[in-house]
């Protein structure tokens, strides 16, 4: 692990509580958080092939990210209901900078929330056939999302439940941006987490207590 | 609580590298963000103490999110300001009456003292409107260290009869102030202002 590739120069917490929409208020709010992290671009300004080293060593910069993100919102793991995940790569960065995000980002809050697979087996593509009954938590996707930008710019980052894909009240996004970054030679990291569906959820498909499969979709 | 919100928002920033140096310990500043419905949105109200008595409340409810953000004891808090975007449907007005007459007291509570003025910025916006939060030192405002800014949006506010309204509070001056003037080894705290 090349922890020589880490050098984090600032980090963004940003926690929300959503109480309505014009609809009616929401007995508990749903609170949404995202915390990003700004890092130097290691390959900034030219064409560097052998990137994977990187994605070790931004493993325990996901699960520090992944721990104090769920600090930051202030409750229990077993109440976040939906995550998600993105980068944003300064103006001397490739597009594909951003992709190193989407194991260490992924798996870091996977685990935290009570996953139990194998990270290794999921990084090769190896994933096991899909199981029967709850066989833990975070079984679904991390979806994400990836620019290159500027400072300033803005990332959409998407939610969606973490045990079933396809869970439509869960289907969300929070704009995530941290002013004065990304500078060209940086990359900033994104998870966020939220803890319920949209607040006035409405449009029907899969519900959450319908989740029968298990398989990280249904 | 008069006011009535619709969301509430507490965002921290973390300096911990700048220029390549290490900031040791890392500059933090925190940001606490309420979007609130405009009482007076839509017509010209000329008696505004709905809105005072509003900004009396957010006062210390964000400056309280921001000390509890920050993780710090209230007297530890160095800098302060706020702000206020009023949606299209309100008045310049409107901010003015949240933030000038009350929201000060109860933020100043909330970081024990606050001799200094609050700093304050404000204007009329759409949907993810910034505004530019500017800070000074809580209990002198001539510490030239302290002299900073941190930005303010919420992508989906202020809808037209809404108002964000902002309240910063830090534990640290710039990353690496080197410009001179008042330091905050020479406040005297009496005047507000050194």
């Amino acid at each position: 692990m090349n922890l020589d590739m880490i050098t984090i120069r600032r980090i963004v917490t940003h926690v929300e509580d959503i109480h309505h929409e014009f609809g009616p208020p929401a007995a508990t709010p749903l609170r949404r958080g995202a915390i990003a992290a700004v890092l130097t671009n290691p390959f900034a300004g030219r064409y560097v092939d052998e990137i994977v080293p990187m994605m070790d060593a931004l493993q325990p910069v996901g699960i520090e990210m992944a721990q104090r993100l769920r600090a930051a919102m202030d409750v229990p793991v077993e109440r976040i209901e939906s995550y998600g995940k993105g980068a944003i790569v300064g103006a001397a960065g490739e597009l594909e900078h951003g992709a190193l995000w989407h194991v260490p980002g992924g798996y870091a809050m996977r685990e935290l929330l009570g996953w139990k697979g194998d990270r290794s087996a999921y990084a090769q593509g190896k994933a096991s056939a899909a199981p029967t009954g709850q066989p833990g938590n975070a079984l679904a996707i991390v979806p994400s999302t990836k620019k290159v930008g500027g400072p300033g710019a803005a990332l959409d980052v998407p939610l969606t439940h973490i045990n079933a894909a396809y869970v439509r009240s869960h289907f969300d996004a929070m704009e995530v941006r941290v002013p004065g970054a990304p500078a060209a030679d940086e990359i900033v990291f994104i998870l966020v987490m939220s803890t319920g569906a949209r607040v006035h959820a409405r449009v029907g498909g899969l519900k959450a207590a319908d989740i029968a499969q298990w398989n990280g979709l249904r | 609580m008069v006011a009535k919100i619709r969301k509430l928002i507490v965002e921290v920033d973390e300096t911990r590298i700048e220029a390549g140096k290490a900031i040791d310990p890392p500059t933090r500043k925190a940001l606490a963000m309420a979007v609130i419905e405009n009482p007076c949105a839509g017509r010209y109200v000329e008696n505004l103490d709905e809105l005072i008595a509003i900004g009396e409340d957010l006062g210390g409810l964000l400056g309280d999110k921001c000390v509890q953000a920050l993780g710090i004891a209230p007297g530890a808090a160095h800098s302060y300001g706020k702000a206020a975007i009023v949606g299209e449907a309100g008045e310049l007005e409107h901010a003015a009456a949240i933030l000038h007459p009350k929201l000060g007291a109860p933020l100043r509570k909330a970081v024990e003292k606050g001799a200094a003025l609050v700093p304050s910025a404000k204007k009329r916006g759409g949907l993810g409107t910034a505004i530019d939060v500017p800070l000074g030192h809580k209990d002198a405002a001539f510490v030239r260290s302290h002299f900073d800014a941190m930005e303010a949006r919420v992508s989906d506010a202020p809808r037209a009869n809404e108002i964000v309204v902002a309240v910063v509070v830090t534990d640290s001056g710039r990353p690496l102030p080197r410009i001179g003037g008042l330091q905050v080894s020479e406040i005297k705290g009496e005047d507000g202002l050194r």
